[in-house]
């Protein structure tokens, strides 16, 4: 095995009997940003999903550091430090936003250190530090993707998968996000990028699968990607 | 931060116990006035010379003569009501899903304590203890009653609610339904194999039925004494000791918090790392228990329990839950208070005020014309938010 601490092989995942994913294989090894690329409905969410767990694949294998967790429930893979920030909102609309955060860092037991972490999440966004006894319910949409991302950072896991992190938020924010992305990766955390903003996501990423109704059609390294035709035609809004 | 902590976790203990005072104060408030004004209204036409000629007291003395008692006895009904509630309505909070069965979860509770005391007493535990001795025999068997509800509806959400949690929402409430018969027949089944008859009676020891009195007001012929008996005081305790607990558990702890994410978003709840499953069985352990003790409670107020207990005390808790809005931990307790006090006061006023043609018997009538009225103007009860966009 090479350097991989995340591998799908050969992946299968249904909504009922839709088939969603349809043999989708890839490697995020230990270390790189990794982005999914496509259309709308071409599976990324969904293959972010399985990984998570929340869906599981009827073929194929998942592996994290080495070991199957194609049917693990989701809070064990939680454990071993597989985070994911889903996609919009998945914050709680009924906690306030400090409850939101220390549900992020919920594996956690030690208090001190969650406080740190939470500081540290909170000199990143300190809007969210404002609002911090808000409901998560009454944020506007860019808070609440903050407070998603955020909640993220409490985990603090080997590998963060971001669903959308740019969704919602006006450009300024978005620059912010993907800094924190790349500080977050040089860091040591492990990055798995789903975006629709391709342009951004290939600019901060090492490496880039393209999704296609359920498959991946095209890989390479993100500076490859970027200068693909197909790539720049479909996902680029290159003429 | 510790010292934030604190303070947050002070006020919510505090919370609850204010919160029950308000609903108490007010409900007893209003509906005082209610029966005043009514009182006042009536005391001169017919329904006041009736009660005059019968009992040879003023229908507005009357009223008022009463009104102390009426509001002690609603306040530990209602207590009851709001304690069983609280698993109707976490449970719907959690799942979405009404535990029909949570009725017979409160009968087992009642049985497994009343069953626990009458062994006592055969081993004559019971007798000529102290008053120490009462109290730590009575609670054991609500710890008892707690235990095994608890444990009971976990597995009934094990066994039938789990397999069909994907399943249309139809599907569950009718295996809750058959639960709801199957524990009473099982209850049934198992009282009449073991003791050859259905019905138990609490054993009668310490100083449960003695009555504290205030006072006595004589009206007409008669005199009113104004008292609350020893085993009503411990209801309004316990119930109170377990409302404050719940909601410390539920606002205050790590654990509420996981409880209170997978109420609102199981799925993200997950990715939090919270075990989605084990929080679920929780939430029944808790509420059943707490019907449990309730069970227990009340078989201590109403002295017989059969293993149709659970149904009316069950049905208005239910009811209860929907008026303070399902879901809503706040709105159990209110609602319970409401429904408690409303049947108290219907209860004791309705035959003086219709000059005995509708009686005590009758005293449901209101509770749920109330309830009726409440859900035409506030679909989602009292204190219930609109769940309807949470899909």
């Amino acid at each position: 095995m090479s350097g991989a601490i995340l591998k799908l092989d050969n992946v299968h995942s249904y909504y009922g009997r839709i088939h969603a994913l349809k043999g989708i294989s890839l490697e995020v090894n230990e270390g790189e940003i990794v982005t999914l690329i496509g259309a709308n409905g071409a599976g990324k969410s969904t293959t972010l999903r399985t990984i998570s767990g929340l869906l599981h694949p009827r073929e194929g294998k998942i592996t994290f550091e080495g070991q199957d967790i194609s049917h693990t429930d989701p809070h064990l893979i939680v454990q071993r430090g597989l985070g994911h920030v889903p996609e919009g909102r998945g914050v709680f609309p009924k906690l306030t936003v400090r409850e939101n955060m220390e549900l992020g860092a919920f594996t956690l037991n030690d208090r001190a250190e969650l406080e740190r972490r939470m500081e540290y999440a909170f000199s990143l966004f300190p809007r969210l530090k404002e609002r911090i006894s808000q409901k998560g319910g009454t944020l506007s949409g860019g808070e609440q993707q903050m407070l998603a991302t955020a909640r993220g950072l409490m985990l603090n896991p080997r590998v963060l998968m971001l669903d959308e992190p740019s969704m919602g938020l006006a450009p300024v924010l978005v620059e912010l996000i993907f800094d924190i992305i790349k500080q977050m990766n040089e860091k040591g955390t492990t990055i798995l990028l789903v975006e629709q903003n391709a342009l951004m996501a290939l600019s901060i990423a090492h490496r880039g699968y393209v999704l296609q109704t359920g498959k991946i059609v095209l890989s390479d390294t993100a500076a490859n990607l970027k200068k693909n035709e197909t790539v720049q035609h479909a996902y680029l809004g290159v003429e | 931060m510790n010292r934030f902590a604190g303070t947050v976790n002070l006020r919510e203990l505090l919370r609850p116990v204010g919160q029950m005072l308000v609903f108490s104060l007010a409900s007893s408030v209003v509906l005082s006035l209610i029966v005043i004004v009514l009182a006042l209204i009536m005391d001169q036409t017919v329904v006041g010379e009736t009660l005059l000629a019968r009992s040879k007291v003023s229908l507005l003395t009357y009223t008022l003569v009463n009104l102390p008692q009426v509001i002690l006895d609603g306040l530990t009904i209602g207590f009851v009501y709001a304690a069983i509630a609280l698993g109707y309505t976490m449970v719907y909070g959690v799942l979405e899903f009404i535990n029909f069965a949570h009725s017979e979860i409160f009968a087992v509770g009642a049985f497994v304590g009343v069953e626990l005391l009458i062994v006592l007493q055969i081993y004559g535990m019971l007798e000529g203890g102290s008053l120490i001795g009462a109290y730590t025999w009575l609670i054991i068997a609500i710890l008892a009653g707690m235990i095994g509800a608890g444990l009971l509806a976990i597995s009934v959400e094990r066994v039938a609610y789990r397999p069909l949690r994907g399943a249309p929402r139809l599907v569950p409430l009718i295996s809750a339904i058959g639960v709801s018969f199957f524990l009473q027949d099982a209850i049934r089944l198992i009282e009449s194999l073991t003791t050859g008859q259905f019905h138990r009676i609490i054993p009668t020891f310490g100083n449960f039925d003695e009555r504290l009195t205030f006072g006595q007001i004589p009206i007409g012929d008669s005199v009113i004494a104004l008292g609350i008996q020893v085993k009503s005081i411990i209801v309004i305790i316990a119930a109170v000791l377990m409302l404050v607990g719940l909601n410390y558990l539920v606002n205050a702890t790590k654990v509420g918090r996981a409880i209170r994410a997978v109420a609102q978003d199981r799925a993200t709840a997950s990715l939090m790392g919270i075990d989605v499953n084990r929080i679920i069985s929780l939430t029944f352990l808790v509420g059943g228990a707490l019907g449990g003790a309730a069970g227990v409670l009340y078989a201590l107020k109403f002295t017989r329990i059969d293993p149709f207990v659970g149904f009316f005390p069950g049905l208005k808790a239910f009811t209860a839950a929907v008026l303070g809005g399902i879901g809503n931990l706040t709105g159990a307790l209110l609602g319970g208070i409401i429904l408690g006090m409303l049947e108290t006061f219907s209860g004791t006023y309705m035959s003086a005020f219709t000059m005995g043609a509708a009686g005590a018997e009758y005293k449901d009538i209101f509770a749920f014309a109330i309830l009726i009225l409440v859900l035409i103007f506030r679909p989602h009860g009292l204190m219930g938010e609109n769940v309807a966009q949470k899909a």
